[in-house]
C-alpha cells in the first residue's frame, strides 16, 4: 500500500484530535479543540423525530422544533429572539425522520449567553398556544406553497406509496390537516418523550477546553430526564415496486422520482454499495446516469441517485426533471443504466476512480468547525466509533470489483422500481 | 461590539505580468485549498438579444480543450477527491475547485488552459443548450413564484440589463449557438478580466510561482474588456405586477425599489441600507416580522433584503406571506405604515443589535475558506478592493441612526415602488 498523503490521512489526524468528554453527571460529548477562529460550534441529537410522531400527528416534531426560541424560561418570544440577535448566537432545532437535531454557534465571548439560551430552550420552553398557532401557520404556509411544487409533490407521493401504513409515509413537516389538529398537550408530550439523556449525542468544535465543556454539559443537559420515552419504530421495506403514479400538474416539465429498497447503514455491504452507487448515480459530473441523461442527450439539468439509510429502512432513491415530451426517454435511459449495472457491475477502471474520489474527498468534510461538528455527531448517531475517521478510508480501499458486482446484483437485480412523476408526461 | 476583535485574515494580492490579479487567503487548519477564478462579466453584460449567453458559456466551459478533451478535467478532479462547480451572476462568473493542497498546481494548469483554449463542437453545444432550457423549466417555468420574480425585476429595471434573467429568456436561449459563445468567450475570458483567488493551506510564496507558470503564460490581450450597459433612468411611477395561476395555493406580497450599490453609493448610503434591511427584515426579531407576524398576526412570514454587491444601481426588497384569510392589500398597507413610521420608531437598541449580528457574521465567515474566497472574489469582481472588504465591519459600525432614517426616507417610497402580487387564479 502506498503512503497516504496528508489529505488522505486527514481522517486519522481528525480521529487523533477527538476527545471524549464526560461530565460529572455522566453526559458525554465528543470535542475537537480549535482556537484559530474565536467561535464554538455545538451539534446535538435526540432520538425521536417524525417517525415517533404517532398516528394522525404528522408534523408534530417539526412543529416542536420551531418552538424552542418562541419563549423559554424568563424570556417571551420577542425577548428570546432579540437576545439571539444581540449576542449574534445561531440556535437552530430541526426535526428529522429519526431524530430531533439541534445546533448552536456562538462567539467565544458570548458563549455564556449562548449556553444559557440553549439551556432554557431545552428545559423551559413555554410552548404557549399563541406561539404554537404562529409557528403552525408558518409551517402550513410553507406546505401550501409546496402543494403544487413538483419536487415536493413527486417526493411526497413516492414516500406515501412506498411506506403506506408506516410512520415513514408522512412528510417530516406534516400535512396542513394533521398540523391543524395538534395542540399544546401533544407538544408537551412529545417534548417530554424526546428530550432525555438516554439517546442524546453531542459534538463540539471550537475554542473551549474539555474541562470547561464538561461543566457546561451538566448545566445545559443535566436536568433532562434520564430515560427517553421514544418508542422503537418497526422496521419497514419500501413497497410498490413495479408501480408508477403520475400526478397531474400543469407545467412544461416532468419531475421524476424513482427508487427501491436499499441497505441499512450497518449492513456489511453498505460501503461496497456506496462505491457502486457513486459510479451509477452518485458522482456529480461523472456518474453513468449523469453522462447518459445530461451529457449525451441534454435531457435534464440535474439527475442523480443515492443511498438513504434511515434508522428502520434503506433506500436506493433518485430523481430528475425533463420536459414532458421526453420524460419517457429519460426514464428509459435511467432504467437501462440500472439494469446494466445490475447485470455487469462496474469496470475495474470505474471502481478505481470511484474509490479514489470517495477516499480523497473525505478530507473535504472537515474544513469548517460546523462541518466537523456535524461529522462528529453523525459518527455517534450511527454508532461508528470514535476511531472511525482513522479506519474509514481503509474500508473503502478494501472494496473489490466482486463486492460491487455482488452488491449491484443484490440491490438492483430485480430492476423493479416505484416511480412517481409530477407534470404532464407524454408517452406513458 | 468592538470591530477590532474581528481579526482580519492575512490576505495578499499581486498582479501577474499579463494583468491577472491573484489573491491568497491563508487557512492552515486543514490541508485543503479552494481554487477560484472570477471573470468580471455576468448576465448584465450579455449582448442585446443574446440574454443567457454568460450562463450558457459557463456550462460550455466544461466541454474541454485541445490539450484536455471533454470530461478530462472533471474526471481528474473527481479522481483526486475534489469538488467543483461554477456559477453566473449579474456582474460576474466564477469557477471553483476544492481539493487537497498538493493538487493546487494541477487545478491551475487545467483552469488556465480552459481560460485560453476552449474548443466547442456543435455536438456538445446543442445538447448543452437543451440542458439549460431544462434548467430554466425547472427553476422558473414550473414555478409561478419564480415567474413573478422575473417579471418584477423586468419591471423594476426598464432599461438596465439587471432586468433580464441571468439564465436568459427562453426564446433567446433557443437561438444561442457556438459562434455566439465563442465570440463572448474571446471578448471576456482574458487574463486582464480575471481574478484568481486561492484560499486554504497555502502561502503567497507557493502560489506566485505556480500562477506565473500557469496563468502567467497566457498572453495579455491589451485592455480589460469594458462593461457597456445602458443606464437606468429615474422612473417617477409606481408599478404593479400581478401573477395569477391555478397552481398558487399560498399568495405572497413583494415590493422592490432601486437603491445605490456599494459601487455607486455616496456618503456610505450602502452601509446604512444594509443595516436598514437587517433592522426591518433580518430574522424573527426584525421590525417587519414582529409587526406583521407577531403583533398584528397578518402574516406567517415577512422580511427584507438588499443586494449591495452590485456594479450598478441595485435592488432593495421587502416580502410577506399573508395568513389564511388576509388579503394582500392589507399586508401592503401594513408595510407602508411601518416604513412611513420609521423616523419615529427606529431605536438605538435596534441599530446596535443589527450591527452586532452583522459584524459577528464577519467572524463566522472566517471559519470557512470557501466563504472567504467567495466574499473577496465577488467584491473584487464588481470593482471593490481588499481594503473595502476589510474595512466593512468599521463602516457598518460607523453608521448612525440618522443615516438609516435618511436612506429609508429617500429610497423606500411607495410612489416609485414596484409591487408584486402572487395570487391564486380561481376556476371560472
Amino acid at each position: 500500500m502506498t503512503a497516504l498523503t496528508e489529505s488522505q490521512s486527514q481522517g486519522a489526524s481528525t480521529a487523533s484530535r477527538i476527545q471524549r468528554v464526560v461530565s460529572p453527571q455522566g453526559i458525554e460529548a465528543w470535542l475537537i479543540e480549535e482556537y484559530a477562529v474565536p467561535l464554538i460550534a455545538m451539534e446535538f441529537s435526540f432520538k425521536g423525530g417524525s417517525s415517533d410522531n404517532g398516528v394522525g400527528k404528522a408534523g408534530l416534531t417539526h412543529l416542536m422544533s420551531g418552538l424552542f426560541d418562541e419563549g423559554a424560561g424568563p424570556y417571551d418570544a420577542v425577548a428570546f429572539q432579540e437576545l439571539l440577535d444581540e449576542y449574534a448566537i445561531h440556535l437552530k432545532f430541526s426535526g428529522g425522520r429519526d431524530d430531533l437535531g439541534g445546533s448552536l454557534k456562538t462567539l467565544v465571548r458570548h458563549a455564556d449567553k449562548g449556553f444559557e439560551l440553549l439551556k432554557v430552550a431545552l428545559n423551559e420552553a413555554h410552548f404557549d398556544t399563541v406561539a404554537i398557532d404562529r409557528v403552525r401557520a408558518q409551517i402550513q404556509g410553507g406546505l401550501k406553497r409546496s402543494l403544487n411544487e413538483p419536487n415536493s409533490v413527486s417526493s411526497k407521493a413516492w414516500s406515501a406509496r412506498a411506506f403506506a401504513g408506516h410512520a415513514y409515509a408522512a412528510p417530516e413537516s406534516g400535512t396542513i390537516e394533521a398540523l391543524a389538529a395538534i395542540n399544546a398537550d401533544d407538544i408537551r408530550a412529545i417534548a417530554k418523550r424526546t428530550l432525555a439523556r438516554e439517546h442524546l449525542k453531542i459534538a463540539v468544535v471550537g475554542a473551549i477546553s474539555a474541562a470547561a465543556l464538561a461543566g457546561e454539559l451538566d448545566r445545559i443537559f443535566g436536568n433532562l430526564p434520564l430515560k427517553s420515552g421514544v418508542s422503537d419504530v418497526a422496521a419497514v421495506t419500501a413497497k410498490g415496486m413495479g408501480e408508477m403514479e403520475i400526478i397531474d400538474l400543469d407545467i412544461p416539465q416532468s419531475t421524476i422520482r424513482f427508487g427501491m429498497p436499499g441497505l441499512l447503514l450497518k449492513d456489511d455491504d453498505f460501503i461496497a454499495a456506496s462505491v457502486m452507487n457513486h459510479i451509477l448515480g452518485g458522482g456529480s459530473f461523472t456518474s453513468r446516469i449523469w453522462q447518459e441523461v445530461r451529457e449525451k442527450r441534454g435531457l435534464a439539468y440535474s439527475v442523480s441517485a443515492g443511498l438513504y439509510p434511515y434508522a428502520k429502512t434503506g433506500l436506493f432513491f433518485g430523481g430528475t426533471a425533463t420536459k414532458n415530451e421526453r420524460a419517457k426517454e429519460a426514464l428509459d435511459v435511467i432504467r437501462d443504466e440500472i439494469a446494466r449495472m445490475a447485470a455487469d457491475g462496474p469496470t475495474e477502471e470505474e471502481l478505481g476512480k470511484a474509490k479514489r474520489y470517495l477516499i480523497g474527498s473525505y478530507a473535504l468534510r472537515f474544513d469548517t468547525s460546523t462541518k466537523i461538528a456535524k461529522q462528529l455527531l453523525q459518527l455517534q448517531v450511527e454508532d461508528l466509533g470514535i476511531d472511525y475517521p482513522a479506519k474509514r478510508n481503509g474500508l473503502f480501499e478494501a472494496v473489490t470489483l466482486d463486492d460491487t458486482k455482488r452488491v449491484a446484483r443484490k440491490l438492483l437485480g430485480k430492476g423493479e422500481m416505484l416511480v412517481t412523476i409530477a407534470g404532464r408526461p407524454t408517452g406513458f | 461590539m468592538s470591530t477590532s476583535e474581528t481579526a482580519k485574515p492575512d490576505i495578499t494580492t499581486f498582479h501577474l505580468a499579463n494583468g491577472m490579479q491573484v489573491v491568497v487567503i491563508p487557512d492552515t487548519r486543514t490541508p485543503v485549498v479552494t481554487h477560484m477564478v472570477w471573470y468580471k462579466n455576468g448576465s448584465a453584460d450579455d449582448p442585446e438579444g443574446k440574454s443567457g449567453i454568460a450562463h450558457f458559456l459557463e456550462h460550455l466551459m466544461f466541454k474541454g480543450t485541445a490539450l484536455h478533451p471533454k470530461g478530462e478535467f472533471s474526471n481528474l478532479i473527481s479522481e483526486l477527491g475534489g469538488q467543483e462547480n461554477a456559477f453566473t451572476s449579474y456582474d460576474y462568473t466564477a469557477y471553483y475547485q476544492k481539493v487537497a493542497k498538493e493538487h493546487l498546481e494541477t487545478m491551475m494548469a487545467f483552469e488556465s488552459d480552459r481560460m485560453a483554449n476552449l474548443v466547442l463542437a456543435d455536438e456538445d453545444v446543442i445538447p448543452e443548450r437543451d440542458v439549460v432550457l431544462e434548467e430554466r423549466r425547472m427553476r422558473t417555468d414550473s414555478d409561478p413564484g419564480a415567474q413573478l420574480s422575473e417579471s418584477v425585476a423586468a419591471t423594476l429595471f426598464v432599461n438596465h440589463p439587471y432586468g433580464l434573467p441571468i439564465i436568459g429568456w427562453q426564446h433567446e436561449i433557443e437561438t444561442l449557438n457556438r459562434d455566439d459563445a465563442l465570440a463572448y468567450y474571446r471578448r471576456f475570458y482574458t487574463p486582464e478580466n480575471a481574478i484568481l483567488v486561492v484560499a486554504g493551506d497555502v502561502s503567497p510564496e507557493i502560489v506566485k510561482p505556480l500562477a506565473e507558470k500557469t496563468y502567467g503564460k497566457i498572453s495579455a490581450l491589451g485592455d480589460a474588456p469594458r462593461r457597456s450597459r445602458k443606464a437606468e433612468p429615474p422612473i417617477p411611477a409606481a408599478r404593479r405586477v400581478e401573477l395569477s395561476d391555478r397552481k398558487v395555493e399560498q399568495p405572497s406580497f413583494q415590493r422592490y425599489w432601486l437603491a445605490p450599490s456599494h459601487l455607486t453609493s455616496k456618503d456610505s448610503e450602502c452601509f446604512a441600507l444594509e443595516i436598514l434591511a437587517q433592522i426591518i427584515g433580518g430574522g424573527h426579531a426584525s421590525k417587519l416580522f414582529k409587526a406583521l407576524v407577531q403583533e398584528q398576526e397578518l402574516a406567517t412570514n415577512a422580511g427584507a433584503w438588499y443586494m449591495g454587491d452590485a456594479v450598478d444601481r441595485t435592488r432593495f426588497a421587502i416580502y410577506a406571506t399573508p395568513r389564511e384569510g388576509v388579503d394582500l392589500k392589507t399586508i401592503e398597507r401594513a408595510t407602508e405604515k411601518l416604513i412611513a413610521a420609521l423616523p419615529e420608531t427606529l431605536t438605538e437598541r435596534e441599530l446596535i443589535r443589527a450591527k452586532t449580528g452583522m459584524i459577528a457574521e464577519a467572524v463566522y465567515d472566517q471559519d470557512s475558506q470557501a466563504t472567504l474566497a467567495r466574499i473577496y472574489g465577488s467584491a473584487l469582481a464588481i470593482g471593490g478592493t481588499i481594503a473595502d472588504v476589510q474595512a466593512w465591519p468599521d463602516r457598518i459600525d460607523a453608521v448612525t441612526l440618522e443615516q438609516v432614517i435618511a436612506v429609508a426616507g429617500k429610497y423606500l417610497q411607495p410612489r416609485i415602488a414596484v409591487t408584486g402580487y402572487l395570487l391564486k387564479e380561481e376556476a371560472a
